[in-house]
């Protein structure tokens, strides 16, 4: 870049992360045995055409079902797999194409939390090693300044600075996914993934960990990436929410329009799964949606929800519904949301329990089970 | 913020706790008897070693200080106070050989291994690391290594370069680093999957970096089983090359070659052979049993 001293503070327009097209598919029976017997590889989509964008200081809440590419988008925009298609802009810059110094920069500036906190530390390192390795690599801090930074880590994430000189396998899950945070801190990051980061703890440590990466974010103005399956941890964590399934986002907006006012038949469903402990729900029949999510391998024509979407008709078979916005910064990919396409013409699939009209917000998704 | 889950029992400090941790290794190590026995042999075989010039009675006759000596009047003395394992057909005391044979084999032992081990697990991290087109051609010509039979292979570079001493750990290294490489390569291939891996990756750490730092450590522990256990098998082979005569050659005292010399002699001379073939059995059996101990001791601390 130049030489300019205020590097630091690079004019980007648009959003701090800005993800576009997004693209990992994985491929199986690409030997070179495969490719003697003439067999076609086959493309499992991950990541199938992801676009949304984190603003600096926002959390941005990514949910969906197990095996929806959640966590593959996560590791792949920040480059820690390679994608096969599309782009992600950090600060304005293509994260993909960057080299040298600015790749450095943005290992420094953009940092992961992962899931699961006993197979994300390295066995044979103490706590401090782990928490400064960064700091090592990016030879930002030596000797006695590293212990120092170590330290005040270990106890800025609520650990004692004693446990620098311990090994991970003489914590709890709890306490190693702090030592998680701690390492993801180090490098004075802007924007933190976090990748399912309370989803393998205990309920009672998940409120603790929550707690601190709020408490964290206001004191270093970190932008968060949260990826989840529990909507009530998204609900409380999340500014903005994208809703994602089979590879692709299916609705974007703002925690409180998506919570109430969910607008893809899938996001309905998702939230009428969520068990409630309240006496006006007596009686609610529970909502559940019908079949399993189709293989990414051979994802269904189309509209990817339409196997399974009680409100599917004809029209979603034939062609990818487009994001509609539907108010404020909350888009959809659906075409209910359209009053004048040509879906309301077409006939309802044989699966589809209802005809179409009139269906309120967030209900009769549950009542096909007769 | 919540500190209940913070460790307050008291801290007895870093030295205290290591020193917990090894009593729990050792102890570990303890559970299992014959490992006990196994480290006892070795060390009694390492001690011979050093010392064989003080313990051997007749030093020379091992040719020690290259100042070898034939008494042919004493040939074929059977066993006695003067002559533990009697003598052979040149009347050289077999004990004091049996002796200096120790220090042979625990040589080609170390130097085999040594050479097998760095190349096989550069090879295997290279390939396990890397993957795709170089992984596979490393691994495709680690695989016509094995499938040749190893003694046969051994033989063959033996007879090649002239059978001595140096060329036998020359062979049986070029028969032994593929399996290093088998090993590596398959650990290698389960803990670059983790996690903390694809951590420091994200934290900026360049390849080589996470060879070294994430990935080398914690391979290592079955590395350092299988060359416990090896160091036996090392040490037969050697044996059986010398035997066979593509090994040491006569009058060097190495354990193999005398089987073989000895051989001619049976049953009347039995204890020519007898002996060093049971000091063979005998540090074989040892370095079994400490590797036994060794992998126990792993199992149980790497989960």
């Amino acid at each position: 870049m130049s030489f300019d001293v205020e590097t630091d503070e690079v004019e980007y327009e648009g959003s701090l992360v800005e993800v576009e097209d997004l693209e990992k598919y994985y491929y199986e029976n690409d030997t070179l045995f495969d490719r003697v017997l003439g067999r076609e590889p086959t493309a499992v989509r991950a990541v199938d055409g992801v676009s949304f964008e984190v603003q600096e200081g926002e959390t941005l809440g990514l949910v969906g079902e197990s095996g929806c590419g959640k966590s593959t988008t996560s590791e792949t925009l920040l480059g820690l797999r390679e994608a096969t298609g599309g782009s992600v802009r950090f600060k304005g810059r293509d994260v993909f194409r960057m080299t040298g110094s600015e790749r450095t920069e943005f290992r420094q500036d953009a940092q992961i939390v992962f899931q699961d906190p006993f197979s994300s530390l390295d066995p044979r390192m103490t706590v401090g090693e782990i928490v400064t390795e960064g700091l090592r690599i990016h030879g930002l801090a030596g000797g006695e300044e590293r212990t120092e930074r170590a330290k005040d880590l270990l106890e800025r994430v609520g650990l004692s600075a004693r446990h620098a000189d311990r090994y991970p396998h003489e914590f709890s899950g709890g306490q190693r996914q702090r030592i998680g945070i701690a390492r993801a801190l180090a490098l004075d990051p802007e924007f933190v993934v976090l990748d399912e980061p309370v989803s393998a703890l205990d309920v009672s440590v998940q409120a603790q960990v929550l707690n601190l990466l709020e408490d964290l974010q206001e004191e270093f103005g970190l932008t968060y990436l949260f990826v989840a399956h529990d909507l009530s941890v998204v609900r409380h964590i999340s500014d903005r929410v994208a809703v994602m399934y089979l590879g692709k986002v299916v609705e974007t907006g703002p925690v409180d329009e998506i919570f109430e006012n969910p607008q893809h038949p899938y996001t309905q469903a998702l939230l009428d799964s969520v068990p409630r402990a309240s006496v006006e729900e007596y009686g609610r029949r529970g909502g559940t949606l019908e079949g399993d999510v189709p293989s990414p391998r051979n994802p269904p024509p189309g509209c990817r929800f339409h196997t399974r979407c009680p409100h599917a008709r004809d029209a979603c078979t034939k062609e990818l519904p487009p994001d509609y916005d539907t108010g404020e910064r909350h888009e959809a990919a659906c075409f209910r949301v359209d009053a004048d396409h040509e879906y309301w013409e077409s006939e309802p699939l044989p699966h589809a329990s209802e005809t179409g009209e009139g269906t309120s917000v967030g209900g009769g998704i549950a009542d096909s089970s007769d | 913020m919540s500190n209940s889950e913070t460790v307050t029992a008291d801290d007895p400090g870093v030295l205290e706790r290591r020193r917990e941790d090894l009593n729990r290794v050792v102890y570990r190590f303890k559970q299992n008897p014959m490992s006990i026995l196994g480290l006892c042999i070795i060390f009694g075989f390492v001690f011979i070693a050093i010392f064989a010039p003080y313990i051997a009675p007749y030093p020379n006759d091992a040719g020690y200080q290259n100042q070898p000596a034939v008494h042919f009047d004493q040939k074929f003395e059977s066993p006695s106070a003067e002559h533990l394992f009697g003598t052979d057909q040149a009347g050289r005391d077999i004990f004091s050989r049996v002796l200096f044979g120790t220090r042979l084999s625990l040589r080609i032992g170390v130097v085999v291994l040594a050479a097998a081990v760095s190349i096989g697990v550069p090879v295997g991290l290279v390939a396990g690391y890397l993957g795709g087109g170089v992984g596979m051609a490393l691994m495709r010509i680690t695989d016509v290594f094995l499938s040749v039979p190893p003694l046969v292979l051994a033989l063959a570079v033996s007879v090649a370069l002239e059978p001595n001493l140096t060329n036998v750990m020359l062979a049986i290294a070029a028969v032994w680093w593929p399996w290093y490489a088998r090993l590596t390569y398959g650990e290698v291939l389960s803990v670059k999957e983790e996690t903390y891996v694809e951590a420091s990756r994200g934290i900026g750490a360049t390849s080589t970096r996470t060879i070294f730092r994430e990935i080398l450590p914690n391979v290592l522990a079955p590395i350092t089983v299988k060359m416990s256990l090896d160091m036996g098998y090392a040490i037969l082979v050697a044996a059986s090359l010398g035997f066979l005569g593509l090994g040491a050659q006569p009058p060097t005292p190495e354990w193999g070659t005398m089987v073989s010399q000895g051989r001619d002699y049976m049953p009347a001379q039995w204890w020519y052979s007898t002996f060093p073939g049971l000091a063979i059995f005998l540090i074989v059996l040892g370095f079994n049993f400490l590797g036994d101990g060794l992998r126990d001791m792993f199992d149980v601390e790497v989960q």
